[in-house]
């Protein structure tokens, strides 16, 4: 196994939006003379959203609109999403970062939607399928997934082409090998891999060799 | 019908039909604009259920508290077995059960207090959000007074017997003396295989979202294989004409057979919705998928294989060990393909099941099959082995040239090229003959192959076509599309059977509303709504042939119909085609804003015999014979396989796929199904298993963490043929299916990759390192 498979020890770690280090922090919150690193966080958090209890109404930006998001603080980005905004192209598979099928892009990272709390993304800049062709030009990697057949249910593929994208420009798709394995965090039950891997190494400039 | 039109006969021109057209359904698949059942959001004044399952196996509900859930804000209704209002038709009951058409069990949960599986709803709570309704699920308290389950066949506490029945299939059949044949047999072979219980797990979660639209009108939004055969079923456990139920399926995210009936959940969303007169969408979380639509059932196999000592077969006894729930005899019908693939003079089959504490197992791709090509297709691998015979010489030394099971001739069959060209893209030429003996490097290299093959089943269904005189077409039939490419083929059959240019074509199907058509299910869609909608089209042709010939301003006029042909949309004389003209002319002179067709489409041996299904108790066997043809696909499967010796890990490393299905619509999407089924094929062989707690009778690994299935890093590049195929028998179109031919084979061409690669049989499924390491531990 080639070592271009791994990330070098110096490459940032992905933001943390995920809903368990939320929780760490909501227990920090209510320790706040205990913990004081975690001050700032929650006035992060309440500068957005004065009040983190109930049901409040928070503003999150998707695919370069302002929406406006009425929800309880334990809502997922991806229920947020598919339930609130009828952004329904972003998938729930399992609900648990199993999957992959929920992944969308926060501030140009893939994130798994479903382990992300919606109140925590506010200010930050989230793309979802939807929001990924101008108009009526398909993003490349769309494209590509069509000519090489890269899916046939089609229910994890926003979930595949999100990851395909950023997987690219992450610069993990430089081998079939490499995009083979940063591509194995979304699971496609129908099994298009072969094809998924043809669609990410066109885009990333390099026809699969298999 | 020997009168019929074949697309044979009429596009012998090459049209769009057999091109790798791109999915019609790809741009909006990518931009997310496809809308599975979970999505109808715009439904007003929409709530969610959630349900509640049991943590136990078996035992008696005594009492739930509702009070804590009740309270919490959002909540609309509680159901447990107390309150759930009660069905006019149900599955408990046999009589009852006559009158669906898709039901999965004869079991119905929150009927009774009775807890039969963990994991049964024992109660559902609706509320505004989903989150409330998670929430307040959460605060139920169910008591329930536990008893002993049974966990399996496996379990002490089991015990077996022999059905009359498994699934149409006799418990017990007999073809010839096998046991005779075997034990005078001069190489006889016995072997004993083992198969984790398999989830089917789509993408898409079980999903129904009920909209009563009126009292006697309900719309049902349901991740469904079959949309005719769900309405049926529904209609008659609420209680309503069929008419009155209307269900719709326009993207389903896969379905591999778990999809294909009415499970709980899709009953349960319609009674609550009833309930709180609202749209109410449920939607079965992962762990609940694994409870909620069925599983392919841990079984074992034993196979006593006789031969000659130059390696013909004799007889086959084979015996199937599977668990079953409390309710029924459901076994996958193994036996079948161990039957039918050589030529194989005496046979004898029994099936034993345990009943436990599970709910009935269902059909997964392939049922039967499947595993039974495990079976047979290790154990043709060890005859070639212990004779000193190539694997493939060892399956044409038993090539069956006739069905052995009833004396047909096959409709067509094209497995010997199959074989040849499988060797040729594989290079099977290269393998060393005898096995532990290739490296590369530390890893254990071994080539494995298997045969492949799936029956026709028989299918009706209609489809109408709709030509504009502008030379657009919609193509209309209550078809699935459960990522098959359905959209896609049926476009370009329409395209060429009206002579238009697919984008011209809208093909409309997953609805109750459209002509009716069954399940997608059994490799039948393909064939049969192919040949409906062509046929649809041949009575839109007969309509303007008609017109044209009584029209004093045609060129055609006072022609006979049956001399004037289509091609390429133009109508014109068989012997003169410089005589006609384009259909549009004729249309726009006869002041026709568009003409219609329907027609029936008829896969198997109802094509040629459509009595043949009238008989509700005859069986596939005596179909075929009314037929005089036995129908099936046939392809190969070719593995290169390398095994780590010192971590028992088993690579795929090479594939290859060779598939003789009929006429191939779309290679694309043809090619797509193939690498599928054999990637799903390779999970059951390396990773997939179920475990259920053998106390507890509970599953333990009931999510995508746990239950592994396959990535895009443990498949490799893979390569798929087609053998060409003209099967007038079969359907209109010729097309045979290949959704489920794909994964049969599979397991044992990893096997027998696996044992040219080490010297060791595996027979136990998945074939996981920790087997692997303790095969690699005895003697070869």
């Amino acid at each position: 196994m080639s070592s271009d498979l791994f990330p070098p020890a110096d490459t940032p770690s992905p933001a943390d939006n995920s809903r368990r280090s939320f929780l760490k922090q909501s227990g920090g919150i209510l320790g706040l003379a205990l913990a004081p690193p975690l001050v700032s966080q929650a006035e992060r958090l309440t500068a957005y959203s004065k009040v983190v209890a109930g049901t409040t109404e928070f503003t999150l930006r998707v695919n370069g609109q302002a929406r406006t998001v009425r929800a309880e603080p334990r809502v997922t980005l991806l229920d947020a999403l598919r339930e609130r905004l009828d952004l329904t192209g972003t998938k729930k598979g399992c609900d648990h970062g199993q999957c992959g099928a929920c992944t969308v892009h926060i501030d140009g990272q893939r994130t798994l939607a479903c382990l992300s709390l919606a109140v925590m993304q506010q200010g930050k800049e989230i793309t979802t399928i939807e929001g990924l062709a101008q108009g009526t030009e398909l993003h490349p990697m769309q494209a590509a997934f069509i000519k090489h057949d890269g899916f046939q249910c089609g229910y994890c593929t926003p979930g595949q082409i999100m990851s395909g994208v950023a997987c690219v420009r992450e610069g993990h798709a430089d081998t079939d090998d490499q995009a083979r394995e940063w591509m194995s965090g979304n699971l496609c039950r129908c099994g298009a891999y072969p094809n998924i891997l043809a669609a990410v190494r066109e885009v990333a400039g390099q026809p699969s060799k298999g | 019908m020997d009168n019929e039109p074949q697309f044979f006969e009429t596009n012998a021109a090459p049209g769009v039909v057999g091109q790798p057209l791109s999915r019609v359904d790809g741009w909006a698949k990518v931009t997310g604009q496809a809308r599975y059942s979970a999505e109808y959001n715009q439904l007003p004044g929409l709530v969610h259920a959630v349900l509640k399952t049991s943590d136990v196996a078996k035992g008696r509900v005594t009492s739930i508290d509702t009070s804590a859930a009740q309270r919490q804000p959002g909540v609309l209704a509680i159901f447990t077995h107390e309150n759930l209002p009660k069905l006019a038709k149900t599955p408990n009951n046999p009589d009852d059960r006559k009158a669906f058409a898709s039901s999965p069990m004869s079991f119905f949960p929150m009927a009774s207090d009775q807890v039969h599986y963990a994991g049964q709803p024992v109660a559902m709570v609706v509320a505004d959000t989903l989150e409330h309704a998670q929430y307040a699920a959460t605060l139920l308290k169910v008591n329930i007074a536990a008893e002993v389950p049974v966990s399996s066949y496996l379990d002490p506490k089991a015990t077996s017997y022999v059905p009359k029945n498994v699934k149409g299939t006799a418990g017990v059949t007999k073809r010839g003396d096998a046991q005779a044949a075997f034990r005078s047999a001069p190489v006889q072979l016995t072997a004993t295989y083992h198969h984790a219980t398999n989830h089917h797990n789509p993408m898409e979660p079980g999903a129904t979202t009920a909209h009563w639209e009126a009292p006697d009108r309900l719309t049902v939004y349901d991740t469904t294989q079959g949309v005719s055969e769900t309405q049926k079923t529904l209609a008659a456990m609420l209680g309503l004409a069929t008419e009155q139920v209307r269900v719709v399926t326009k993207y389903l995210g896969g379905g591999f057979g778990c999809k294909a009936w009415v499970w709980p959940h899709v009953v349960l969303a319609p009674l609550a919705a009833k309930a709180v007169g609202r749209p109410v969408k449920l939607v079965l979380t992962r762990p609940q998928q694994f409870t909620g639509m069925g599983h392919r059932e841990e079984q074992e196999q034993t196979l006593r294989l006789g031969a000659t000592k130059e390696g013909k077969l004799l007889g086959i006894v084979h015996e199937k060990t599977s668990t079953t729930s409390p309710w029924d005899d459901y076994a996958e019908t193994n036996s079948r393909i161990i039957n039918m693939l050589y030529a194989l003079p005496a046979f004898e089959s029994t099936y034993h099941l345990a009943k436990a504490s599970v709910m009935t197992s269902t059909s997964t791709r392939a049922p039967g099959d499947m595993p039974g090509s495990f079976a047979i297709e290790c154990s043709m691998d060890d005859l070639a082995y212990q004779l000193g015979l190539d694997p493939i010489q060892v399956r044409l030394l038993n090539y069956a040239e006739k069905d052995a099971t009833n004396g047909h001739p096959w409709s067509s069959k094209s497995l010997k090229q199959c074989y040849a060209r499988g060797a040729e893209l594989f290079g099977w030429s290269k393998r060393n003959p005898k096995n532990g003996q290739t490296r590369q490097g530390k890893l254990l290299v071994g080539y494995g192959m298997a045969t492949a093959s799936y029956p026709v089943h028989n299918s009706v269904g209609n489809a109408r076509v709709r030509l504009y005189a502008d030379g657009r077409a919609v193509v209309q039939a209550g078809a699935t599309d459960l990522g098959t490419g359905t959209y896609t083929i049926i476009t370009q059959v329409a395209a060429d059977a009206l002579g238009v240019p697919p984008e011209n074509v809208r093909f409309e199907l997953g609805d109750t509303i459209l002509p009716t058509t069954q399940w997608s299910g059994g490799s039948t869609a393909a064939g049969r709504v192919s040949s409906s909608v062509y046929l649809a089209a041949q009575e839109v042709w007969q309509k303007l042939i008609k017109a044209a010939v009584m029209d004093k301003k045609s060129p055609l006029y006072g022609a006979k119909a049956a001399d004037v042909v289509m091609e390429k949309g133009r109508l014109q004389l068989k012997a003169d085609p410089g005589k006609g003209e384009a259909f549009g002319e004729v249309m726009k002179r006869a002041s026709l804003s568009d003409v219609e067709g329907t027609a029936q489409g008829r896969y198997g041996s109802v094509y040629k015999e459509p009595g043949a299904t009238a008989d509700a108790n005859m069986n596939k066997e005596e179909k075929e014979a009314a037929a005089g043809y036995s129908m099936h696909a046939f392809g190969t499967h070719f593995c290169e396989v390398h095994v780590d010796p010192e971590l028992g890990t088993v690579r795929v490393a090479r594939w290859v796929s060779v598939m003789s299905a009929g006429r191939i619509l779309n290679p694309k999407t043809a090619r797509s199904q193939v690498i599928g089924g054999a990637i799903f094929g390779i999970g059951s062989a390396l990773m997939e298993q179920t475990v259920r707690d053998p106390n507890l009778a509970r599953y333990t690994n009931a999510d995508l963490a746990s239950y592994h299935v396959p990535v895009n890093a443990d498949i490799p590049n893979m390569t798929v043929d087609f053998i060409d195929e003209h099967d007038p028998h079969v359907n209109a179109m010729g097309v045979k299916g290949i959704g489920e031919i794909s994964i049969v084979g599979v397991t044992a061409a990893v096997a027998n990759a696996v044992f040219h690669a080490t010297g060791r049989r595996l027979r136990s499924l998945p074939m996981t390192p920790d087997k692997v390491l303790e095969a690699l531990r005895q003697p070869a």
